[in-house]
């Protein structure tokens, strides 16, 4: 029974492999007919990269953060440097 | 400095000049998928603004292009067939070749239309690339970044469901 499957499939896919290819003509040959420079640059201009902040600052701000939490008395001291 | 590595730092200049040299490739690799035009010159701007925003990813000087451009542009489009699959119908920019029309080959049109809108787009995906494009299971698995076992499991389960739609509908008669 799965042997007889199995056998079927090739046959199956030949059959549809024609089926598909006679209601959707392959297009290995289309052309694109314009540049899309223009349009590239449209997007380019429409969509600014959002702004990524580096991991190595967002280390630096956990690493502050943490300090100021387990040494709370160090506050004043910091204030005093800026 | 290289082209690729130029692109890779940013350089503008260097971006247009690989788009310019790809996107008709690029163009017509997502028209085999979604085969629309009008969506596969939004997509062929989609895929290299993917690729624009990726660059620091891209290493010039062991990387290849071409194949990361086409894997972008199959994620690209797959994205496009899984947000359109249920609201749009299959473009008319290419329409079947004439054969010998009848209402039965109209019927049977619109059955194979309906079967393949309702595939997962992953199968439609590799559908269209193996079995209308005929495009070679290791050029579709390198772009879908899939194992080409995994590309002859979606054709397999494809063809099934195809079949199964079309089952009633007597497909070995209308495929002679």
């Amino acid at each position: 029974m799965s042997n007889e499957r199995n056998n079927r499939q090739p046959d199956e896919e030949k059959e549809l492999r024609s089926l598909l290819k006679r209601q959707f003509s392959p297009l290995q040959n289309a052309e694109l007919e314009r540049d899309l420079w223009p349009q590239m640059l449209r997007r380019l201009d429409a969509q600014p990269e959002p702004f990524r902040v580096p991991w190595f600052d967002w280390a630096l701000a956990a690493a502050v953060t943490a300090m100021l939490l387990l040494f709370p008395n160090v506050i004043p001291a910091l204030l005093y440097q800026l | 400095m290289e082209l690729l590595e130029r692109f890779a730092a940013g350089d503008l200049e260097a971006f247009e000049a690989l788009f310019r040299q790809h996107q008709k490739e690029v163009y017509r690799w997502t028209l085999r998928i979604v085969r629309d035009t009008g969506a596969a010159e939004d997509l062929t701007v989609e895929t290299f603004w993917r690729i624009y925003r990726a660059r620091e990813r891209f290493n010039p000087a062991t990387g290849n292009f071409r194949a990361w451009a086409r894997r972008i542009a199959t994620n690209a489009a797959l994205d496009h067939l899984r947000h359109t699959r249920k609201e749009t119908e299959l473009s008319e920019d290419y329409p079947a070749a004439a054969h010998g029309d009848s209402a039965v080959n109209n019927e049977l049109r619109g059955h194979l239309r309906r079967a393949f809108l309702d595939l997962p787009a992953k199968y439609r995906l590799v559908a269209n690339l193996a079995l209308i494009e005929e495009e070679p299971y290791n050029e579709i698995a390198e772009a879908a970044g899939i194992s080409v076992a995994l590309v002859k499991v979606r054709v397999f389960r494809a063809v099934r469901m195809l079949r199964k739609k079309l089952g009633s509908f007597g497909l070995e008669a209308a495929a002679k």
